[in-house]
């Protein structure tokens, strides 16, 4: 399991709360921290894998 | 009765439609107080439509593959007439829909009946089955389990036996966990091959539509009829019909078969080992393949759905915030602030992941992968131990099915109906095969390792049994 978000990651939930506009009360916070947790550890694990400068995204699939 | 059997004598008029469509909302009145697999039975509109495929039969027009044949759909799925409500409180306030979806149109106009709309996790991003607002959908076997989500009232309605056929959404495993907790059939074509018009989305890039069904002959009917082209999907195939139902029993010969290695083989109870197991046995399947960086495949979906979900969602989180199930609400809200490289890198990931698995694919026909690492878990249960460390069950449920949703191949999720519970083992194939997934499946089925077992959890007076 990744380190867990501690409070200081609370500043950075409000700083993004507010560029897109959303409002986040103090009481869904640790729920919100957590979840962060495990989407950020998630992407972390993709972020590691080295791919070529040439690499094209996938944003919409194609067979 | 199976679907097929019900179309049999609808054809030959030894049953007619509105026979069979009240057997199934007497069924429905009876045992879906303990399944609550329905949020809208439509008993008006199935009755109109019954008795306009009697009518068609006796005025000599052909009977269609599914005359008679009574289905219901996720409630994510346009019903004419009805708010899509995508397991959400939100949408009940969205117009009703004046048109049904592509796949509901078609199956009718193969003369199956729809009679209700189902139960589902909030906007599909979930793989319990629970919801906060409709109450859970519960598994046929032991109400007091989960149905598995996010189309859990599919699962329970045809585990049920409420009806033959269900249609359901699957982004990272929505079919495919149902069908494992639930003991049924289910299909999650090709990433584009059936047609998602007038469905409320969740990721778009990776929703697929399919059905569920307690027979595979059943599910390929089913596939069959909703098969083709539709402009107004943008991510429909231009392919034109390539029906299954012929191909079946065409068996396994000649087919390569390995068994999904690395990944698929961690994080397994018991029960799912044994699944796999029993299905390998009947094949006489030794070969191991890895599939490569599959975890990682897991995650880059896991990154992909949590931040196209948010984006879908950023109005109603703006400004309805309290109307959410809070669960869901708190995820998307933290899948709104992953930083956009990360989601970029998901995205050219998911390209390399790809080609490497197409590359598997010239060397085998199909991998054999479990659906779910457990049974259904009991109703809000909330971790498992797992060699002994442990779990949250939400965010384990789908780890098996991610990696292969997450580039579109088409599965067929199969029964093994082991004791108290059943479990799902995931049949792949390569892009545009399912009739080799699904060849595999009636295989199974032929066998008698894989079936829908009767459930075990609802009387027949509608009472519990568990």
């Amino acid at each position: 399991m990744a380190e867990p978000l501690d409070k200081s990651w609370d500043d950075y939930i409000d700083a993004v709360g507010r560029a897109l506009g959303l409002p986040i009360e103090d009481a869904w916070r640790p729920a919100i921290r957590a979840n962060l947790e495990v989407s950020l550890k998630m992407a972390k694990l993709v972020d590691e894998f080295s791919l070529p400068d040439e690499a094209e995204p996938a944003s919409v699939f194609t067979v | 009765m199976t679907a097929g059997a019900i179309a049999a004598a609808v054809a030959a008029r030894k049953l007619s439609a509105v026979e069979a469509t009240e057997a199934v909302l007497a069924r429905i009145a009876v045992r879906d107080g303990v399944l609550n697999a329905f949020t809208d039975v439509t008993a008006e509109r199935a009755r109109a439509k019954a008795r306009a495929v009697d009518a068609d039969i006796a005025a000599g027009k052909p009977a269609g593959p599914l005359a008679g044949v009574p289905f219901a759909v996720k409630n994510l799925f346009d019903v004419e007439g009805l708010p899509t409500r995508a397991g959400s409180k939100i949408n009940r306030d969205r117009a009703p829909a004046t048109r049904d979806a592509t796949l509901i149109a078609r199956m009718e106009a193969a003369g199956a009946v729809l009679v209700g709309a189902l139960n589902m996790g909030e906007y599909a991003y979930d793989f319990t089955g629970e919801n906060i607002h409709d109450g859970p959908s519960r598994n046929p076997h032991d109400p007091t389990r989960m149905s598995g989500g996010s189309s859990g009232g599919s699962g329970s309605a045809v585990g049920g036996g409420l009806v033959p056929i269900a249609l359901g959404s699957d982004t990272n495993g929505s079919i495919r966990v149902p069908s494992s907790f639930c003991g049924i059939f289910g299909l999650k074509p090709t990433y584009g091959r059936l047609s998602r018009a007038r469905s409320f989305p969740f990721v778009m890039s990776l929703d697929h539509l399919g059905p569920f069904a307690r027979s595979v002959e059943d599910l390929a009917l089913a596939y069959d009829v909703m098969q083709g082209a539709d402009s107004e999907d943008a991510a429909c195939t231009t392919r034109g019909p390539e029906p299954v139902s012929a191909l079946l029993s065409q068996g396994v010969d000649g087919l390569r078969i390995a068994l999904a290695g690395g990944h698929f083989q961690k994080n397994l109870f018991p029960e799912a080992a044994e699944a796999v197991a029993r299905v390998a046995a009947a094949l006489k399947v030794t070969d191991v393949v890895d599939v490569p960086e599959a975890s990682r495949a897991r995650a880059a979906a896991y990154v992909i759905s949590t931040t196209e979900g948010a984006s879908l969602h950023l109005d109603r989180l703006r400004t309805r915030p309290g109307d959410f199930d809070p669960a869901v609400r708190d995820r998307l809200i933290a899948g709104a602030m992953i930083p956009a490289p990360m989601v970029d890198r998901a995205q050219k990931f998911r390209r390399w992941y790809r080609a490497r698995v197409l590359e598997l694919f010239k060397s085998v026909d199909v991998l054999i992968a479990p659906a779910t690492p457990c049974i259904a878990p009991k109703l809000g249960q909330a971790t498992f131990v797992l060699d002994g460390v442990e779990l949250p069950v939400r965010a384990n449920i789908g780890i098996h099915t991610q990696p292969i949703s997450f580039i579109g191949l088409p599965v067929v999720a199969v029964p093994i109906p082991l004791e108290p519970m059943p479990i799902g083992v995931q049949i792949i194939a390569a892009p545009w095969c399912e009739h080799v997934a699904l060849r595999v499946a009636h295989a199974l089925q032929q066998l008698g390792v894989a079936a829908a077992p009767a459930p075990r959890g609802v009387l027949e007076n509608g009472s519990r049994s568990a």
